[in-house]
């Protein structure tokens, strides 16, 4: 072995501290950044892909039959932007029943001859294209189970236009901007649509620039002026699709790469103060190494390597990590897309690694740059402890504290070292900005899934079972099931003591403009129907016509509150007024909610299928439970309390979270334990010389920790403004990746206590890094120091 | 005669299974005595001043500093030990670089809670008697060797100990500062201060002790009464 290598080697083995931190911190540092990194890649490389390949479409337009022409919208291909162009096709909505699965949902069918062209080049995944009337190519959903999926051959029956038509499936295909739910050929689309309703036309649209919101809503803009006013009836980008056909992983990425963001800056502070102290504490041995030899470039070589021989076994660890961490993560993407992607991404891992050991070697050399230019005849002189006039204001200061004398000594020692000092506030400062930010996450996630629960009880239809099945076999669902006799129902509710409201639910699915699948649609009966929602903007619906929606539905169909939208329920337009924006995650927000009343005209049967009721304050939910049952003993329905059901995806951010928080507040800890290690080498010495003059044990490790103090309360009291900071921006993001406005209810989440406990988080990281130094001091023989220069 | 103040009773010191530091020792020194302990390098001499401090405890034998069994102390104890009984002075001063004069000089009875007000007085009367109070204000690295190892005695005396142990006081000091120590250590003993001086310093310890003990590869080689105390009259310092 070199002689270089005997003294990287004797430094690594030397130093067994500083060794762990660096590759603890590297290692958090990657794994986070593999995560984020592959999650970004994985959640939307398949989606991108199939875009490419098929020239998908970044506007689906769909416009008004009766205010426009079809020449009218073969010449909005030529609006500004615009670099291809395919239609007009005409559209009806279906709603179709089949034989095999009864009534289904209202889907858009478009009449197109061919599935190929320059935009929305369509995929068939089964079967042949249509060649005549009387035959549908349905749109796959592979998010839907087998069972559900398109058959080849079946028959699906239109009960709702005049004669009853049918249509064959012959193929199955997949269009990835979801332009249609099912094509036909361009003759049969206009017998589809109903006598009374107006027909439609859907464009296709690309532009030559349509990568943000922004962009493509200035295209929207420009093909919306190519066309007469009031024509475009509705439209969907392109990013709305990639965002909904990412999955829930995408909401993981901002915050992934904040907890990366936050392990870089780390990494950097800490391996740039774990060398720093090294060459500082090792100055008297840089000297003996250049008086026997070693050049400068010798020397800071050695250092440097000292810090990247853990910085690799980190880095290979954080691989490691990261990628058995994406792979239950990434296991939602792969059931939409059928997939089996690991998620590991070979670019990803290799770039990560690549940039954490440029940043840890070019950290290192600045580090390790002043140990190349010290001058060996002063390196040789020199003691450890610091040099005369470095925080002697805080040492008389601090002396004059009404404080025991061992507790002042420590508070003045990081005014000694101010740029380690610095360092190390600003990695407690993370490490506290992590917990902030997590513990905030964690509530804001939960607020999220709070607004999930509409009550304390639920009456579900149907009676509880009191035995086992006939034959002993599983219980089979016989059909969607019927609403419960809304009179009886209510009138037990009402009639039962606790009650403080109730709300009664009815589901049924619309079809809206310029939406391609139907919208399931909830409508409201009784007093409580708000109960657990949260509103972004404008109000609760209070009159049959009105009906809130989430974000999604907004910016899907270009409307905002206080516009006036046609929905269409079972054939029968009804013109709604959307009053408020509320902030509901159910079928990824496309979901209108709205009074029973509203759709009383379309389908009067509509009965109430769920009841929430709500409870007065100190009644038990069971006892009112077995009473609202007695009660409901000759109605097809059952009260049950309401459980809360925790949604996988909110477990596995508070699960990664959790672990990262864990990883960052423990770098933290070693980055104080780095530097209380080092300040006690330095100041062995002294130490000697406190215990010497009666210092006891106790005393020692009160001062020791006295000197993390002050480090420690900046450190939170910098670190929590930053984690609520990087909370409300990450959350924001979150909530913009899948298209929803948060409520002030779910972002502002923190009590003033609560940050003040926070900022003291700073000092209880500072407090635990310090505590196995300062036990280390209490230990230190007193004349083992003395004899230490 | 006056009450010993230390007795050391076969005495041993062995490191790391090498040769015995001190071998069989057993000394007895009396209150008022000024003691010098001499010998050459590797005799022992600081192994029994540290022993004597409770800085280093005894492979066997006991120790004992006026009533108090040093050699059973723990590490908490053998601090409140050195506070109550000791002071000491160290060849390099060992003053703390980042605290004046005055805060270096109150340390020791500040550690051992004494009010800072009162601890202030007292310092205050210490260098006033050692004729250094204009530097209370100064930080050591600015003083000379023979100011500095003053600013150590002064704080050696602070807690009033019953035994001054002091470690070659003149290792590091030129002529002139290595007299005025030697002055000020007689000036000590005049005013019965106990003293047990490590030195290699032959005139040092024939100036300054009473008595000589000599330390040959860690046994006593000798014992000798030198002197009656040659101090002339001074300001009490305690």
């Amino acid at each position: 072995m070199s002689a270089l290598g005997k003294v990287v080697r004797s430094g690594v083995g030397r130093r067994r501290v500083q060794t762990v931190v660096i590759g603890l911190v590297v290692m958090i540092a990657v794994t986070a950044a593999v995560l984020g990194g592959s999650l970004m890649v994985a959640s939307r490389a398949p989606f991108d892909r199939a875009f490419d390949q098929q020239h998908g479409a970044h506007l689906t337009a769909q416009f008004d039959a009766g205010k426009t022409t079809a020449a009218q919208l073969s010449a909005s291909a030529h609006a500004t932007g615009v670099t291809a162009a395919a239609g007009p096709f005409q559209t009806a909505v279906i709603t179709p029943a089949t034989s095999r699965m009864g009534p289904a949902d209202p889907i858009t069918v478009v009449g197109r001859a061919d599935p190929g062209g320059p935009v929305d080049a369509i995929t068939l995944t089964n079967g042949r294209w249509v060649t005549g009337p009387g035959e549908i190519v349905l749109q796959t959903d592979l998010r839907l189970p087998l069972v559900f999926q398109p058959k080849l051959g079946d028959v699906l029956r239109l009960p709702d236009l005049p004669g009853s038509p049918t249509l064959t499936v012959v193929g199955t295909a997949r269009s990835v901007s979801e332009t249609a739910g099912g094509w036909v050929v361009p003759e049969q689309a206009a017998t589809l649509t109903a006598a009374w309703a107006l027909g439609g036309y859907q464009m296709l649209y690309r532009f030559a620039t349509a990568g943000t919101t922004a962009e493509v809503d200035a295209d929207r803009d420009a093909v919306q002026a190519s066309v007469p006013a009031g024509a475009l009836s509705g439209a969907r980008s392109w990013l709305t699709t990639r965002t909904n056909s990412a999955g829930n992983t995408v909401l993981l990425v901002p915050f992934l790469i904040a907890f990366g963001v936050l392990g870089v800056l780390m990494a950097v502070l800490i391996i740039g103060n774990v060398i720093a102290g090294a060459v500082s504490t090792g100055t008297h041995r840089i000297g003996i190494l250049k008086a026997l030899g070693f050049t400068p470039n010798q020397v800071v070589r050695a250092y440097t390597v000292q810090a990247l021989i853990p910085a690799v076994a980190g880095a290979a660890l954080g691989v490691v990590a990261g990628n058995l961490l994406i792979i239950p993560i990434l296991s939602q993407t792969n059931e939409i897309y059928g997939t089996t992607d690991s998620g590991v991404s070979p670019w990803v891992n290799v770039a990560v690694v690549a940039g954490a050991l440029a940043l840890v070697t070019a950290t290192a050399l600045a580090a390790a740059s002043r140990a190349g230019r010290l001058r060996t005849v002063d390196v040789l002189a020199v003691g450890r402890t610091p040099g005369p006039g470095r925080g002697h204001w805080a040492a008389r200061l601090a002396a004059r504290l009404p404080l025991p004398r061992p507790v002042t000594l420590g508070l003045a020692h990081p005014f000694a070292r101010v740029l380690r000092t610095a360092t190390i506030v600003a990695a407690i400062a993370f490490g506290a900005a992590a917990a902030t930010f997590a513990v905030g996450l964690s509530a804001s996630l939960n607020q999220v899934e709070a607004t999930e629960s509409h009550g304390d009880v639920v009456i579900q239809p149907g009676r509880p079972e009191s035995g086992p099945p006939p034959g002993g076999g599983p219980q089979v669902a016989s059909g969607p099931p019927r609403g419960p006799d809304p009179v009886a129902v209510v009138k037990a509710i009402t009639a039962q003591s606790g009650t403080s409201g109730y709300s009664g639910v009815a589901s049924t699915e619309v079809t809206a403009a310029g939406l391609t699948d139907s919208i399931e649609t909830l409508a409201f009966t009784g007093d409580n129907s708000s109960y657990g929602y949260r509103m972004v903007s404008g109000t609760w619906f209070a009159q049959p016509g009105q009906i809130v929606v989430a974000t999604p539905f907004l910016a899907a169909t270009h409307t905002q509150v206080g516009d006036t939208i046609v929905l269409t329920d079972h054939g029968t337009p009804i013109t709604v007024r959307i009053v408020g924006e509320v902030f509901n995650i159910e079928n990824r927000g496309m979901q209108i909610l709205t009074a029973a009343a509203t759709l009383a005209a379309a389908e009067p049967d509509l009965l109430a299928t769920t009841y929430n009721i709500t409870l007065k304050p100190g009644t038990d939910p069971a006892s009112y439970v077995t009473g609202l049952n007695a009660t409901l003993s000759g109605v097809e329905a059952t009260a049950m309390t309401a459980e809360d059901e925790t949604d996988e995806l909110l477990l596995i951010v508070n699960a990664l979270t959790t672990l990262l928080t864990l990883m960052l507040v423990t770098v933290a800890a070693l980055g104080v334990l780095n530097m209380v290690v080092l300040e006690t080498r330095e100041r062995v010495h002294d130490l000697g010389v406190h215990k010497a003059l009666g210092m006891t044990p106790r005393q020692t490790i009160a001062m020791v920790i006295a000197s993390v103090v002050v480090t420690g309360l900046i450190g939170g009291a910098i670190g929590a403004p930053i984690g609520v900071m990087l909370q409300k921006t990450i959350l924001g993001e979150m909530g913009s990746s899948v298209g929803f406005n948060l409520p002030a209810y779910v972002i502002n989440i923190y009590h003033p206590g609560e940050l003040v406990l926070f900022g003291l988080g700073g000092l209880l990281i500072a407090i635990v890094g310090a505590l196995l130094p300062a036990g280390w001091a209490a230990r230190t023989r007193t004349a083992t120091a003395l004899r230490t220069e | 005669m006056t009450v010993p103040v230390i007795e050391l009773s076969d005495v041993s010191r062995r490191y790391d299974g090498g040769p015995p530091a001190l071998d069989g020792v057993s000394l007895t020194i009396r209150a008022g005595e000024a003691v010098a302990i001499l010998g050459p390098s590797g005799s022992g001499k600081s192994t029994l001043l540290n022993l004597v401090a409770g800085l280093d405890r005894p492979s066997s034998g006991m120790v004992t500093v006026d009533r108090v069994r040093v050699d059973k102390l723990g590490e908490a104890g053998s601090a409140r030990y050195r506070r109550a009984k000791i002071g000491m002075v160290f060849q390099f001063f060992n003053l703390l670089d980042d605290l004046t004069v005055a805060d270096n000089v109150m340390l020791p009875a500040q550690l051992a809670g004494t009010a800072r007000t009162v601890a202030q007085r007292r310092a205050g009367e210490l260098l006033s008697t050692l004729g250094i109070d204009r530097l209370a204000r100064a930080y050591p690295g600015r003083l000379s060797g023979g100011e500095r190892q003053r600013v150590a005695v002064a704080r050696a005396l602070m807690n009033r100990p019953a035994l001054l142990l002091a470690d070659e006081p003149t290792g590091a000091l030129d002529t002139a500062s290595g007299e005025e120590v030697r002055q000020l250590l007689n000036e000590l003993h005049a005013e019965g201060q106990t003293i047990v001086l490590v030195t290699h310093d032959l005139a040092l310890a024939e100036s300054c002790a009473t008595r000589t003990v000599q330390l040959v590869d860690g046994r006593v080689a000798a014992d000798t009464t030198s002197k009656a105390s040659t101090s002339s009259p001074v300001e009490p310092v305690r």
